[in-house]
């Protein structure tokens, strides 16, 4: 353990300290983007299998409207994030690169856009597998990023007993501060949710992590924790990759997660601020996913801020709405740590959309960055939070050595943080090297 | 309906943004760390220093122009890396080395030291040191002749092997550096140790008022640019520490034993190469350990290995060696160090 564990303060070993970049936005209200003249929701946009749609071509949908099913356990259905008419079910551009399947809605511009799609629920008679089922129907899927289905987290495996149920507020990736505006401004939906979701898992507390760069988050949650202190608040070091999984747990509770392992295994059940506050909105009024809020920052933007974006809004339209500046840029799709660089602005935002960034040549330093041979100098080494080995991984992945890099070096544990690639002095493109090389493994196993 | 404005879009992967510093940085850093050694150098040993380094420097430039072009690396002088080795090599060297054995150990140093094995980044050992441990071999007299330092017409003359013809017998060296200074005895402080039993004053060698290599004499010049390099995070300030804290224990454990026949250990820490080999060779990245314990067990291997070489072997120091087989051993070391990784199952840990 690190040293500064030994001094009360919760944080994990290695990792990195990239600027925060949050200062443009975190004070930023959340505000409500415009329709948009044309949605596009992917039938994937989560993790699993995509969904199957139940609408046709010209038919009308309603905002809220269920418009594709979920297929099997490890899907979600979508909901119309708009009044108007399905256009297509085609495929579109992905943040990923390739064409998806996607339902196109052209928007009705006269709709006033109320949520007429709705079924009540009474949440304090409902069983956790009703509650797990209700999960489902809303289309819940991680927020932070991961866009896992959320009711597949909360399904506990059997045998497991889930003591702690810890809400990710950390949100460390630079420039992104849509978790943050979400505990300052909505906390008791936080609450609902997190108490929601405790009930599932059957968990007897809940820790609530927040970076210490956020005291305004921190102090606002207080105000809503309940009575009986089952609920709690911990302030968490401010590094990167705070937010994932693994790191916060032992951050928090000084437990790893056993290698190829769950959470599960050790007792607990990590969920994220903003998916909480949407399931603590979103289940007693019986709705479905059909917005976000999202960080739109970054030097080429210029109205930065917080927008709450309907779901399958294209970025074309929300950085017309922002407005560009400036000419060579970058668009990212998440953060600047582990979002992608979209390809084209027909893209749009989905369930897992944290933020769209509009970074200029300097941030992306594409001129001065030159990849050199590894020169051996041990950085990703000290920066790896799962305590891997990336030069000697990188030295092996150049020589496609993909077997040996799973077997002796622990390939399978990279979390593709990328702290790695981020101080590598040579410029190597380490994380982007683990990917391909996970991803061959995965294809010659198949 | 107005036209949707379509900038220029970037493709990359994640992550997006990089964190300073660039190879280039480091290394242009290490160049400027090692600048006020070498102008030190000068300054105790006059043009014969400054025309040393200058030749042995652009030895390396040239060499590793050379080969990086007709490798197919393109033009590698940019990284920085030739003009370290340069500098270090020059400053390892007598100053009253012959100028074309510098060139010959420049030459050396990047063909055999770096080159050969693929450029920067796949050398085995460090490279600088690869060139003086050849013209240690090749020219044993040259190599072990010294010259007083702050000689009153160093800036006007140079010392006489300077200039000596190639493959020339030098000429003798000894004569003219005693018509300079009556008492000098040609030896360095370790050699006068060893040899002679003399203990040459500890604020001396600190300050660097000594005969020695051209930049191995001011131990506390040394450690000034070293933390500088540290502090910027440039050099990794692990290696440096264990070497020199190696050298100490071990130094302090004869000192205790016999304390007429063994010198004091902070005599060990700055005579010698030490200093210079501890802050600039042995932390040199490329050829030491990356794994966290591999980088401690690396530097006290030398630390100590360097005082038993200086001890016990026929050599007077034994920085240079005990560096060089910390490089053999390093990939060993990194080896045996694997991290034990997040997660990890106790019963299922491998090495
Ligand atoms: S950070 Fe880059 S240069 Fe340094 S050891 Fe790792 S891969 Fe090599
Ligand atoms: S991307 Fe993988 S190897 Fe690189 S620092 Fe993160 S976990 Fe370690």
């Amino acid at each position: 353990m690190t040293l500064l564990r030994w001094f009360g303060r919760k944080t994990f070993s290695h990792g990195v300290h990239p600027q925060a970049h949050k200062e443009d936005t975190a004070d930023k209200p959340i505000r409500r983007l415009p329709f948009a003249p044309r949605m596009v929701v992917p039938l994937a946009q989560h993790l699993g299998k995509p969904s199957r749609p139940i609408v046709k071509v010209g038919e009308e949908v309603g905002r809220g409207q269920l418009i594709a099913e979920a297929d099997g356990f490890m899907s979600v259905p979508q909901h119309a994030p708009a009044t108007g008419v399905v256009e297509a079910i085609t495929l579109m551009p992905s943040a990923q690169g390739p064409r998806v399947p996607a339902i196109v809605i052209r928007v009705y511009e006269a709709s006033n856009q109320e949520v007429l799609w709705r079924t009540p629920r009474d949440m304090d008679a409902l069983t956790p597998e009703q509650i797990v089922q209700a999960v489902q129907d809303t289309g819940l899927v991680g927020l932070g990023g991961a866009a896992f289905p959320s009711h597949v987290k909360l399904k506990v495996p059997a045998g497991a007993v889930i003591d702690t149920l810890i809400v990710n507020g950390c949100e460390c990736e630079p420039y992104l501060t849509t978790d943050h505006r979400v505990m300052v401004e909505q906390g008791p939906d936080l609450i609902r949710g997190t108490q929601y979701a405790m009930r599932v898992v059957g968990a007897k507390r809940a820790i609530i992590g927040v970076e210490d760069n956020k005291p305004d988050a921190i102090a606002a949650i207080r105000q809503h924790l309940p009575a009986d202190g089952s609920i709690s608040v911990e302030a968490v070091e401010t590094k990167y990759p705070q937010g994932a999984e693994k790191m916060l747990i032992t951050s928090l509770l000084g437990r790893e997660v056993p290698s190829g392992g769950l959470p599960a295994q050790i007792g607990v059940v990590v969920n994220n601020v903003g998916t909480l506050t949407a399931l603590g909105r979103l289940l007693p009024r019986g709705e479905g996913l059909i917005e976000r809020v999202i960080t739109v920052a970054g030097p080429g933007v210029k109205k930065p801020g917080n927008y709450l974006v309907p779901i399958g809004t294209p970025l074309r339209f929300l950085l017309n709405y922002v407005g560009f500046s400036g000419s060579e840029q970058e668009v990212i799709l998440g953060g600047p740590m582990m979002g992608n660089a979209v390809s084209s602005l027909d893209v749009p935002v989905t369930k897992g959309s944290s933020g769209v960034l509009v970074l200029s040549s300097s941030e992306i330093q594409a001129e001065t960055r030159r990849i050199h041979p590894c020169i051996k100098c041990g950085k990703c080494v000290a920066a790896c939070p799962m305590h891997l080995n990336p030069t000697q991984l990188g030295l092996l992945a150049a020589k496609r050595e993909y077997e040996v890099m799973a077997e002796r070096f622990h390939l399978k544990d990279c979390i593709e943080c990328g702290c790695c690639s981020f101080v590598c002095p040579s410029s190597i493109p380490l994380v982007q090297y683990f990917r391909i090389a996970k991803s061959i493994l995965r294809e010659r196993a198949a | 309906m107005n036209k949707p404005q379509q900038p220029h879009i970037e493709l990359r992967t994640s992550p997006h943004i990089k964190a300073a510093p660039t190879v280039e940085q480091i290394m242009r850093n290490v160049v400027y760390a090692l600048l006020p050694i070498a102008a030190f150098a000068v300054w105790q040993f006059g043009i014969s220093a400054l025309a040393l380094i200058l030749v042995v420097t652009a030895s390396c430039l040239a060499t590793e122009y050379v080969f990086s072009r007709s490798a197919g690396r393109g033009n590698t002088l940019s990284d920085w890396s030739a003009a370290i080795t340069g500098l270090l090599l020059a400053l390892t060297l007598p100053p009253g080395f012959p100028l074309w054995m510098g060139a010959v150990a420049g030459f050396i140093a990047i063909a055999l030291g770096k080159t050969l094995f693929g450029g920067l980044g796949y050398n085995v050992f460090n490279p600088a040191l690869v060139g003086r441990a050849f013209v240690q071999a090749a020219f044993p007299v040259a190599i072990t002749t010294w010259t007083p330092a702050g000689l009153p017409g160093r800036f006007v003359e140079f010392i006489p092997a300077t200039l000596a013809l190639p493959f020339m017998t030098p000429p003798v060296v000894s004569e003219w550096s005693k018509q300079q200074v009556d008492s000098f005895s040609g030896a360095t402080p370790l050699a006068q140790w060893k040899f002679e039993g003399v203990i040459t004053n500890t604020s001396d060698l600190f300050t660097g008022m000594v005969a020695g290599s051209a930049g191995e004499t001011s131990a506390l010049l040394i450690l000034l640019c070293g933390i500088y390099l540290a502090a910027r995070r440039m050099m990794d300030w692990r290696i440096p520490t264990a070497v020199l804290l190696g050298a100490f224990v071990t130094a302090l454990v004869f000192y205790l034993l016999n304390d007429q026949h063994y010198p004091t250990p902070l005599f060990v820490l700055f005579s010698g190469g030490l200093m210079l080999g501890a802050l600039f060779m042995a932390s040199d990245m490329v050829a030491s350990p990356v794994t966290p314990w591999g980088v401690w067990i690396y530097g006290l291997f030398i630390g100590v290995l360097t005082v038993i070489i200086r001890y016990f072997g026929g050599l007077s120091e034994g920085v240079m060696y005990a560096i060089l087989l910390g490089n053999a051993l390093s990939p060993l070391i990194e080896h045996i160090t694997q991290p034990r990784i997040y997660g990890a199952r106790k019963s299922g840990v491998k090495s």
